[in-house]
């Protein structure tokens, strides 16, 4: 778990330019780091890419928090 | 001028009179070209023609699956696909008022929905690649509309709006989406008009004659282009001033 947290929020503080001290589990991607629609997306893309996932689009509209993300990633290894 | 060494394109209904042209005009720049269409032998023809560089990718843009599947199979033939070109389209022309719905359903699947389908399989590795040039054939009967095209001028000027709001979108990753709408062109469509009708038509065309597909061709490679760069969510026309923009 914390694994995947780690890699997940390396590839958000890369993407995103933010500090990491920033990506915390409520940490909203487009709330409160910055990311416009095209950014999640791409970030989702980046995710598949990393754990060797496929995120289908409708599971990708809930993943809105890097909790979010680091849950549906563990859960879907 | 353009050079596009290294660059890969896909491009639709290669096995006509423009596609070819466009497909001939983008591979003398330099790019590796998978050519895409419903009828095998002119495309294998072409290929043969253009030698290296050059795929065959057969494909009928009225078959969902086998659209959703014409990206994934470019990209394994040619390790990309860094421009597309819809080129394809059908025409079944009626007065509206008999216009059926199949008529206007098979023409919009094929000319409109389709190209949806396409831009959407190429438009993730394009932005990985932080690059890509989208180039649709739209027409200039979507600008104006056209007697017994209600269905086709529909489909055309869908492309148009359909073309802009997807380069807003991607404007930010370096992929380029626009359209290129010709006139009357010399192909097989436009050969099916009788003298009068043909009278007709050039007699609304300023330079009084038809154009040549190498001419949309010419216009296609430009927006392909790496100097087209700053170029998105336009519509060049391409029809001796027929209609001015």
């Amino acid at each position: 778990m914390s694994d995947v947290a780690d890699r997940v929020r390396k590839i958000v503080v890369e993407h995103l330019g933010v500090e990491e001290d920033k990506v915390t589990d409520s940490a909203s991607f487009i709330d409160d780091l910055g990311a416009d629609s095209l950014d999640t997306v791409e970030l989702v893309m980046a995710f598949e890419e990393e754990f060797g996932i496929e995120i289908p689009d409708d599971a990708a509209e809930t993943i809105q928090t890097f909790g979010d993300a680091v849950k549906f990633i563990s859960e879907a290894q | 001028m353009f050079d596009l060494t290294g660059k890969t394109a896909l491009v639709t209904g290669a096995s006509g009179g423009i596609g070819g042209a466009i497909a001939k005009a983008l591979h003398g720049a330099g790019a590796t070209v998978a050519l895409s269409g419903t009828r095998v032998e002119p495309l294998e023809a072409l290929a043969a023609d253009l030698g290296e560089r050059a795929h065959v990718l057969p494909c009928n843009l009225s078959d969902a699956e086998a659209v959703t599947a014409l990206p994934k199979q470019a990209i394994e033939a040619m390790g990309s696909v860094d421009i597309l070109v819809n080129n394809a389209g059908i025409t079944r022309d009626n007065i509206f008022m008999r216009m059926s719905d199949d008529e206007w359903q098979s023409v919009l699947d094929v000319n409109l929905t389709s190209t949806m389908r396409l831009c959407k399989g190429v438009i993730r590795p394009m932005m990985k690649a932080r690059w890509g040039r989208i180039v649709n054939i739209s027409s200039i009967v979507g600008a104006t509309g056209n007697p017994g095209q209600a269905n086709y001028a529909a489909s055309k000027a869908g492309m148009v709006g359909m073309s802009k709001s997807i380069a807003y979108e991607v404007a930010s990753r370096g992929i380029t989406v626009n359209c290129v709408a010709p006139g009357f062109i010399t192909t097989a469509m436009t050969d099916k008009l009788d003298d009068s009708q043909k009278d007709a038509i050039l007699g609304q065309v300023p330079m009084a004659r038809m154009g040549e597909a190498e001419e949309i061709a010419a216009a296609v490679l430009y927006l392909a282009s790496p100097e087209a760069g700053y170029v998105t969510g336009a519509t060049l026309h391409v029809n001796g001033g027929m209609a001015m923009y």
